[in-house]
């Protein structure tokens, strides 16, 4: 069989493979992105409750001061991203387009800008709890675009139990090229987060799972594996979505979580690499987030590059440092696949941006009109969880709503648009998806 | 700051597509019927060259008028219409009188396409559709066959193609010497006659007009697939079916019934299996679903030829697996991710394709 002869590096079944457009970006090293006259810190940057603040309007604070304690379980705390003065504490915009609530802060433009420390988080010597705590306090949160609580994944349910923590560096999304230079330039920050999410979970082995167009960075890692942990990096097919949690897991360990379900129902937990890194580095020192790594990437951008930037920053202020093209026309925040294009550029970066991308009209010109589906069964082939998104999109543009979800299992949906990708009719698939969700909740809703 | 200030666009994600359109696959379609067309022209002379410009432009201008006449945005520019049309013209026997090829045209179009919704809605192939029109209502004009690379086919057209409507076609130019050109199929059937191995793949053979040829045809069939614009399963389905019921029955009375090569490259099979069966609006969507659908194109195709009146069933064969193209669609959902077993079957039916 032809199999054995070329060499395939494991993936889940579907998908489809975007350019990548990685090669803007991926040869520029970390830089320090400057502060802005005002940051804007969202009390919810996280999936889960808002962060309650413990500073008050008109207080001077140090960078990395506790500003917001978590105001629940599934919710982190947050830091101060400079050394400054609380302006005020109110509505801001936000990327989902309501007012949220939050703290505007004044850097001090004379500030030598040292963090300060807290409580150190010792490796050896804290329980899983303990870590699980440490994290919460730090703010941590998904890197990879998700901004879920990461203390909230660690935290095993009761009757299960982890063997495998998988270290998600995928970055399957065109363009952004974050976790790659992360996985370069912050090998040791990761290995000593590796340590820190073994413990918390109890899991036995780490799985570095890295797309096979990073094969630098899989090197990197391999060279400094750290002794005594069960930590192996993997290589994986280079395909769209690969970075998906549940179809890493598959990749890697060849298991399905079902439907609704978490990855601990399969024994694993997943945590991004930037995310690990992050735990490495803050933990020791007893820190919280206050920066994080963006891509700011695309054919609008004049200084594309990989910058840590401080948490708040507002993207009027980041994209007029970058400089753009006088024919920008759209800027969307993540990559090009799952990103949400931006109204307007008066939000602030937070802990789940991964980056930024900026199209020109030369991109964004050429999007064709909707024509009927031909029932061509590139969708059937592309969905990575074997959904029928023609049917879909037709029971949609019926409205059958319940049919779509009793039926067609619109619920299991993650909206990774490789449907809309690959459809030569230019059917917004994955838009009616999104509606559609909506809609059957709301009639779901009525009694 | 300036350029900060102006209105961005809004889309939702994702917001890059593959770059692949409607029209570029129909597009390719039509190059990749090219070679076909060209043999066509070279076995059967200007008369061929004449009934399949007047077979497409009958079927283009169909669509116009009818979208037209709707009060629609006219949907020629997708390219499915010429598709249509040209298929529908390779199907038809050298020598058609012209008047009827106008009139299967339109039929495919506006009973085969437009009646259903138009291009995506259409339950059969609109070619086929057309060409079974005509099958029913002048069975013998269809099954009378101008011969192959008549000597004369680039200077006169066969006396048939201008019979004015509602007369008797002329045959006897054609043939002048009392002999049309019957093809493989028939001679096999009714005279027990075989053709040679060579003659038959090559073309060099009466029959349908872009159906002779088989290796241009499977030339123009592997260049699709190999631009992923043609589902291979379908074709590999109907050939691997065919092929071992023909050796089963050859093996078991080689007089009577004919052997794989003869069945592969014999009548419509050809074009049938590569360009028509393969039809993506009318053929099943799951890659169980298209094997299953060429397995049963293939049998009723063996059935037809075997134990049929007719010496042909292409045309019947895959009419019949496009009406069950739903059904089977239905019944081979796969396994979403995350779930134990497929879908409800009977509870998923019964919302399938309404």
């Amino acid at each position: 069989m032809a199999g054995h002869f070329v060499h395939r590096d494991p993936s889940f079944a579907h998908g489809v493979h975007p350019p990548m457009s990685k090669e803007q970006t991926r040869g520029l090293a970390i830089r320090q992105f400057p502060f802005a006259p005002v940051m804007n810190i969202p009390l919810a940057q996280h999936i889960g409750e808002a962060a309650v603040p413990v500073v008050r309007e008109g207080q001077e604070v140090e960078r990395g001061q506790l500003l917001a304690e978590p105001g629940g379980f599934v919710s982190v705390a947050m830091h101060a991203p400079a050394s400054g003065l609380i302006q005020r504490i109110g509505l801001m915009p936000s990327i989902a387009g309501k007012m949220v609530t939050g703290i505007y802060l004044k850097p001090f433009p004379g500030s030598t800008q040292e963090v300060s420390s807290g409580t150190p988080c010792d490796l050896d010597s804290a329980t899983a709890d303990e870590i699980i705590t440490a994290i919460q306090r730090a703010g941590i949160v998904g890197l990879g675009g998700a901004a879920f609580p990461t203390h909230v994944k660690l935290k095993v349910p009761a009757g299960h139990s982890v063997d495998t923590l998988i270290l998600n560096g995928v970055e399957c999304e065109p363009y952004l090229t974050t976790d790659y230079r992360v996985m370069l330039e912050q090998r040791h920050d990761i290995f000593t987060g590796i340590g820190y999410l073994l413990k918390a979970t109890g899991a036995r082995r780490a799985i570095i799972g890295i797309e096979a167009n990073k094969q630098d960075a899989a090197t990197a890692l391999r060279a400094a594996l750290p002794r005594g942990h069960h930590v192996s990096v993997e290589l994986l097919e280079v395909k769209y979505p690969q970075g998906a949690e549940k179809l890493l897991i598959k990749a890697l360990l060849n298991r399905d979580v079902p439907s609704g379900g978490l990855p601990a129902d399969v024994q694993a937990v997943v945590v991004n690499v930037a995310t690990a890194a992050e735990v490495g580095r803050l933990l020791p020192l007893g820190r919280g987030i206050q920066e994080r790594v963006i891509t700011i990437a695309g054919p609008a951008i004049k200084k594309p590059g990989n910058y840590r930037i401080p948490v708040g920053t507002p993207l009027r202020f980041a994209l007029d440092y970058v400089g753009v093209e006088k024919d920008l026309s759209q800027v969307f925040l993540g990559g090009p696949m799952m990103g949400a294009a931006l109204p307007s550029l008066d939000i602030p970066i937070t802990k789940g941006t991964s980056g930024f991308v900026a199209f020109t009209e030369r991109e964004t010109g050429g999007r064709r009109r909707e024509s009927p589906c031909i029932r061509c069964a590139y969708c059937v082939d592309a969905c990575p969880l074997f959904l029928n998104p023609s049917q879909l999109g037709l029971l949609a543009r019926n409205e059958q709503y319940e049919t779509m979800v009793e039926k067609f299992h619109l619920m299991d949906c993650f909206e990774c648009g490789a449907c809309s990708y690959v459809c030569p009719s230019h059917i917004p698939l994955v838009q009616y998806f999104r509606a559609a969700k909506v809609m059957a909740k709301k009639r779901r809703g009525k009694p | 700051m300036n350029d900060l200030r102006k209105t961005l666009e809004i889309s939702t994600s994702p917001h890059i597509a593959s770059g692949r359109s409607v029209e570029d696959i129909m597009r390719n379609v039509v190059w990749a019927l090219l070679p076909a067309t060209a043999f066509a022209i070279y076995a059967f002379g200007i008369g061929a060259l004449l009934t399949l410009s007047v077979a497409t432009l009958t079927c283009v201008a169909t669509e116009h008028l009818l979208c037209r006449g709707g009060g629609r945005r006219s949907t020629v520019g997708d390219w499915s219409a010429v598709v249509t049309g040209l298929l529908y013209g390779l199907t038809l026997p050298p020598g058609l009188p012209l008047w009827m090829v106008v009139g299967g045209g339109v039929v495919a179009l506006a009973l085969g396409k437009y009646l259903f919704g138009g291009l995506g809605y259409n339950a059969f192939n609109p070619a086929l559709v057309g060409r079974a029109f005509l099958q029913a209502a002048f069975p013998a004009a269809m099954t009378t066959w101008t011969p192959a690379l008549a000597p004369e086919r680039f200077q006169v057209l066969p006396s048939s193609t201008l019979t004015l409507p509602f007369m008797t076609p002329d045959y006897s130019l054609t043939a002048a010497d009392g002999v049309t050109g019957a093809t493989p199929l028939a001679l096999m059937k009714f005279d027990q006659q075989p053709t040679g191995t060579y003659d038959l793949a090559f073309g060099f053979t009466g029959g349908s007009m872009g159906e002779t040829c088989g290796v241009l045809i499977l030339l123009g069939g592997i260049w699709l697939v190999a631009r992923k614009m043609m589902n291979w399963r379908i074709p590999a389905a109907i050939f691997g079916t065919v092929i071992i019921l023909s050796a089963l029955f050859n093996g078991l009375d080689p007089a009577r019934y004919p052997g794989p090569w003869f069945t592969l490259f014999s009548g419509g099979l050809m074009l049938g299996a590569v360009f028509m069966a393969t039809d993506m609006v009318a053929s099943p969507m799951t890659s169980l679903g298209v094997v299953i659908y060429g397995i049963v194109i293939g049998a009723l195709i063996i059935v037809i030829r075997f134990w049929g009146g007719m010496p042909e069933g292409v045309m019947y064969a895959i009419l019949l697996g496009n009406a069950l193209s739903p059904h089977i669609d239905a019944l081979t959902q796969p396994r979403v991710f995350g779930y134990k077993s497929g879908l409800k079957s009977e509870r998923y039916h019964e919302d399938y394709r309404q």
